[in-house]
């Protein structure tokens, strides 16, 4: 077959997000960073709110999502993009306000700026990417690191005893009176992708209802940093990542998700 | 109507960034500056004006917050003291690499670290000279009355706005805690419209996104991005330099002097001048630009200046750089949080004449 048969409008069955510009993504191969970003376009082209909505990147693999996403954004200092988006939600309250933060920039440096923003109850969006690693920086060890977990500055795996526990962010935020949504996603298979678009687009509709913020953690892959193949990588995330970080919904409508054993 | 009050000067702030039509606060308490943000949520600025106010849960998210809050254009201010201000300098630092106008209330306390609560010009380098990472520069404004406090929140947001620029109202808790008359300005009415050539709104279709960054990943972009920031500074230099003098024009020796150690070499002088000794008073208004060109001008024709901050000696390396080593400058103050007298600062003075 020719190559202009293929490309073909009669044969398009999948193509760019309108709201992704044509900028080539800086994320790896194999990276989750570029379905994610992929998939809040699509839920903002879906919602027709691109000249409603305000974004906030953060400090990490995504500082450039300004360059990826064709709305109006902010470039935030590391770890605050839940006070910037605050900022700007109290002072358009109308508009939708995300923030797009990694978990060195949400669950470390930012603690204190996710903690208060969820217990305000502000009514925006957070967009958490998960990959238990500081990518940008060249792999050291992140908050969410796993037991055991081999990085830059855990050459020898994480030690509980010296380097204390991952973090479960998500979960703890998910305690907080002010926080309307929570769910745990990830990207690395079409259904999983699927599923998580249904979640963000929640996030983003919850914002009309201003009873809340709405967090949807992705665990993603980072398969440069933890040196495995994009294949391996998922496989390695599916067996380690996802028994400690479980997917599903945590807390819905204002109310905790019990767990069904 | 313009109305004559009998206010603080943290409340004459606060009063004046509701009639400015200020869009929005973000602060955290620390003295000697807490009745700002008191005073907001007491006059509930949001019935008023709309204004919003919000108390942040550190002055490192207040800072933030105001960045996201004035990076879609709108009237946006924060305050505090020494120490906050010093956890504010990495997101003053962003704001200013962004070009984002906002206004930012220092009521300096003695330091350095925890310090004291009492008032301090300590802060002058952090002020003047940047203060958080990398090249930028802010407007600094050193009110020395209530009024000045009052006048220079609409002047800071209009300076901010012109020069999308994060402008820095230098104050002391003197300043901030006397309380004296002041004309209040009659109420602006909120902004409608905002700047679409670079704030954040929403994406429209008939214009190109917006982005509010201050990060270029290529060297050479950063370069001459600096470049800009450096010629806007320039600019400003050249445009926007405030100052007083008062019997500066036949005066043998000078005091230089702003905020609140201004007002007391305004006694200072007095007592001089009824000694019979040509001393004057310089006072800049404007810290960064600073009155160069004035003060090398006056430097030739006077014997010796006297800079008296609250301070162990800040600004008169600014002094001595303008006036190019054609004057004797003196340093003379008390710090930590001491203030110093009319009496002991003539008395200095005095010294300076004998010596001189």
């Amino acid at each position: 077959m020719e190559f202009n048969e293929i490309i073909n409008p009669g044969n398009l069955v999948y193509k760019k997000t309108n709201l992704l510009t044509d900028k080539v993504l800086s994320y790896c191969p194999g990276c989750g960073h570029g379905t994610a970003n992929r998939l809040v376009m699509e839920v903002i082209d879906e919602m027709k709110i691109q000249s409603e909505t305000i974004g906030v990147a953060s400090v990490g693999c995504s500082v450039l999502a300004y360059e990826f996403m064709d709305i109006d954004m902010v470039g935030a200092p590391h770890g605050r993009a839940p006070a910037l988006a605050t900022g700007i939600k109290r002072v358009y309250p109308d508009k939708f306000v995300f923030t797009y933060q990694g978990d060195g920039d949400l669950a470390a440096i930012g603690t204190s700026e996710t903690i208060h923003a969820c217990n305000r109850g502000e009514n925006i969006t957070i967009i958490f990417i998960n990959n238990g690693i500081y990518g940008m920086t060249g792999g050291q060890m992140a908050p969410t690191s796993l037991e055991g977990m081999k990085t830059s500055t855990s050459p020898y795996g994480r030690d509980i005893e010296s380097m204390g526990h991952p973090l479960k962010i998500t979960e703890l935020v998910s305690q907080l009176d002010g926080v309307y949504y929570v769910s745990r996603q990830a990207v690395h298979t079409p259904s999983a992708a699927r599923k998580a678009k249904k979640a963000i687009r929640i996030a983003f509709e919850n914002q009309k209802l201003k009873k809340g913020l709405s967090l949807v953690e992705i665990v993603s892959s980072c398969n440069s940093n933890w040196k495995l193949s994009p294949v391996k990588a998922n496989e390695w995330m599916e067996e380690n990542m996802f028994p400690f970080y479980p997917l599903g919904d945590i807390k819905v409508d204002g109310v905790a998700v019990k767990k069904v054993l | 109507m313009a109305e004559l009050k009998l206010m603080k000067g943290n409340e004459a702030i606060a009063e004046a960034a509701i009639r400015a039509g200020a869009d929005g606060y973000f602060g955290y308490p620390i003295t000697p500056q807490s009745e700002i943000l008191e005073y907001l949520m007491v006059e509930d600025a949001f019935k008023r004006t709309g204004m919003v106010v919000l108390q942040a849960e550190s002055e490192i998210a207040a800072i933030n917050m105001v960045f996201g809050a004035a990076s879609t254009g709108k009237k946006i201010l924060t305050s505090s003291s020494s120490p906050g201000v010093s956890l504010m300098q990495e997101g003053i630092s962003y704001i200013a690499g962004a070009e984002v106008p906002c206004l930012i209330v220092n009521v300096v306390r003695g330091g350095p670290g925890l310090g004291s609560i009492q008032p301090s010009q300590a802060d002058y380098f952090q002020s003047v000279k940047g203060g958080g990472h990398g090249d930028y520069r802010l407007i600094v404004l050193a009110p020395a009355s209530v009024q000045e406090m009052c006048d220079f929140v609409p002047l800071g947001f209009d300076l901010a706005f012109k020069y999308r620029i994060p402008v820095l109202m230098l104050s002391d808790g003197l300043i901030g805690q006397m309380m004296e008359k002041v004309i209040m300005f009659d109420q602006i009415p909120r902004a409608t419209q905002f700047d679409q050539s670079w704030s954040l709104t929403g994406k429209p279709a008939n214009r190109q996104r917006n982005t509010v960054t201050s990060l270029d990943m290529d060297p050479y972009g950063m370069e001459n991005h600096n470049r800009n920031l450096q010629a806007k500074y320039t600019k400003i230099e050249e445009n926007e330099v405030r100052f007083e003098a008062i019997f500066c024009d036949d005066a043998e020796f000078i005091f230089v002097a702003y905020g609140a150690s201004a007002r007391i070499c305004q006694k200072s002088t007095q007592l001089a001048r009824d000694k019979g000794l040509k001393v004057g008073l310089f006072r800049p208004i404007t810290l960064f630009p600073f009155p160069k060109k004035e003060l090398l001008a006056l430097a030739g024709k006077t014997k010796a200046f006297l800079s008296v901050e609250m301070s162990a000696g800040q600004m008169i390396e600014d002094i001595q750089i303008a006036t190019k080593g054609k004057v004797n400058v003196e340093h003379f103050g008390r710090y930590g949080g001491v203030i110093h007298s009319p009496t002991e600062v003539l008395e200095a003075m005095e010294n300076l004449i004998k010596n001189s």
